[in-house]
């Protein structure tokens, strides 16, 4: 029986959103107080949602201390209180929820191989939340 | 279509132990899940059901009736149990959180004549839940 689990993880990082291809009024139009050149900071919340056929022996999609681990490491470890602008993969990306919920998604996809991946949801705020199933249309 | 989804909150029990594996495997793959004693959980459940609009009463379905059946079929079944000796489910699998969710779509699923059963979620914590959508 297929079934989907879904794990919520928090972490703090700040950003800015800034586009270098735009002149300071476009950045200012498009990304209004986001653009602001000191940066500002959100407490995310990260949903990863795997699935797949319940195993009978252990009932369980997918054992969660593994998913724990690889998330703590790969994810929490690389963004938690970090300034987004400043890594590597945000360089020529704005680190936009969306850019953030792609760059997590791929990090899952090449490094975790224990469950399917289905989906990230990330809320930026209590009123803002993104998803992202490797460019599919999430059904359900 | 519209969906509907009431919610339900229980709490309970359980502890997860495969007789098959070693003391030891046990104790790697569950943790702190395998002591025998149980530990427990506040779970939150969201059954999701669809339909067409009513035309008359503007309602998918009934909720007074809905929550008899949820009341009836699954809250009497697993409120204040210990899931590994009271729900009879349990007795050779183990109650895990997706077990549980599967478990309850089968309780809910031939009793629901009033709508057609969507989606169980069940929250095990704010931070983990299963979806089942009754597939194979």
């Amino acid at each position: 029986m297929k079934a989907y689990l879904t794990r919520r993880y928090r972490f703090s990082a700040s950003h800015r959103l800034h586009c270098d291809a735009m002149s300071a009024e476009e950045n200012q139009r498009v990304y209004g107080k986001c653009n602001n050149s000191f940066g500002h900071g959100h407490n995310y919340a990260l949903e990863v949602t795997v699935a797949g056929q319940v195993e009978p022996k252990t009932g369980m999609v997918c054992n969660l201390a593994d998913l724990d681990s690889f998330v703590k490491q790969k994810i929490l470890k690389r963004f938690e209180h970090e300034n987004l602008n400043y890594l590597e993969e945000f360089h020529s990306v704005v680190p936009t929820t969306e850019n953030l919920c792609i760059e997590i998604y791929r990090i899952l996809e090449q490094g975790f191989h224990l469950a399917k991946l289905e989906k990230v949801r990330m809320e930026e705020t209590m009123l803002n939340s993104f998803e992202y199933a490797g460019g599919r249309e999430i059904g359900r | 279509m519209v969906y509907l989804t009431r919610k339900a909150e229980f709490s309970a029990s359980h502890y997860y132990h495969n007789p098959e594996f070693t003391p030891e495997e046990n104790q790697r793959l569950f943790g702190k899940c395998n002591n025998p004693h149980g530990h427990g959980h506040n779970y939150t459940l969201e059954v999701t059901v669809k339909g067409q609009v009513d035309q008359r009463s503007g309602f998918v379905v009934d909720l007074k009736e809905l929550k008899k059946i949820m009341n009836r079929e699954v809250l009497d079944a697993v409120d204040h149990r210990f899931l590994n000796q009271e729900v009879k489910e349990f007795r050779d699998r183990i109650p895990t959180t997706e077990n549980l969710a599967i478990a309850i779509w089968n309780w809910l699923e031939p009793k629901l004549k009033v709508a057609q059963l969507h989606r169980v979620r069940l929250y095990e914590t704010q931070d983990l839940f299963v979806d089942y959508y009754g597939e194979a």
